[in-house]
């Protein structure tokens, strides 16, 4: 018995929802960034059981394309938050409130 | 059935270690939590038949963004470390806004007509990839091309020791 292209979609919802979480839960920056790469995972899933229920291999070539795009964010993210560090002391995300209103 | 087995027992991995990775308090923990999910997605790439795109997943995720997450967590690591809450106070509401937004996402998938069985390709993915890139999509290759390397800059820039 095969699983279906409605079983993948939903692991990809289920993760993309924890990735959101993490998002919005983390005060550490760096975790922020691990929450958005769980929800680049979750597109990436989506993607691949698109282009391998319906038969077209584009969904596939997108993914490699995305992929490498996000860890050039991944890489830029991460060296914003060491220049950060550098001049305000802290990587909490609740002490970088410079434009605060 | 053996794909039933290997796609629960994949989901089981990638859902545990994705909670893992936002209810941790341990920030290294976090790390090796996400490390373990890059590499249950590259078994479900495997398992939709994406062979290539496992072994990519396996190495600029898992190999690649890890090994800079892990460097930039040793940098930014205070050495008098402050002993705050990994999580703030809108747990509640992000848990909320969360389980909704799976609902929402579930209900809208369980309406449709969706495929049940796959569909192969007539080549095998590698040959295709390498193809359609050089061929068909050689302008966002190229552009992606410059991307990393506008990254690269940009990141080597901020990062570069100070005077």
């Amino acid at each position: 018995m095969n699983m279906g292209l409605q079983a993948y979609l939903t692991l990809a919802a289920v993760v993309f929802g924890i990735g959101l979480f993490g998002v919005v839960t983390r005060r550490n920056t760096i975790g922020i960034l691990l929450g958005i790469e769980l929800m680049m995972n979750a597109v990436n899933i989506n993607l691949v059981a698109f282009a391998r229920f319906s038969g077209n291999e584009i969904g596939m070539i997108f993914t490699v394309f995305t992929i490498c795009i996000t860890v050039a964010e991944a890489a830029m993210g991460l060296a914003i938050v060491i220049l950060l560090f550098r001049i305000r002391r802290t990587v909490t995300a609740d002490h970088l409130d410079l434009l605060k209103g | 059935m053996a794909e039933t087995i290997a796609f629960w027992s994949l989901a089981v991995v990638l859902v545990g270690s994705a909670l893992a990775v936002v209810l941790s308090k341990n920030l290294f923990h976090s790390v090796l939590w996400l490390a373990l999910a890059l590499t249950g997605t590259a078994g479900v790439f495997l398992l939709l038949e994406a062979e290539f795109l496992a072994a990519v997943q396996l190495l600029l995720y898992a190999g690649g963004i890890i090994t800079i997450v892990v460097f930039a967590i040793v940098v930014t690591e205070r050495l008098v470390g402050e002993r705050i809450t990994q999580t703030n106070r809108r747990i509640t509401a992000g848990a909320v806004i969360a389980i909704a937004l799976i609902a929402l996402i579930a209900n809208a998938i369980s309406q449709q007509p969706l495929a049940t069985t796959t569909q192969s390709f007539t080549t095998d993915l590698t040959r295709t990839l390498g193809e359609a890139v050089l061929t068909r999509f050689v302008l966002p290759f190229e552009l992606l091309g410059v991307l990393m390397l506008a990254a690269m800059l940009g990141a080597v820039y901020f990062a570069r020791p100070e005077d």
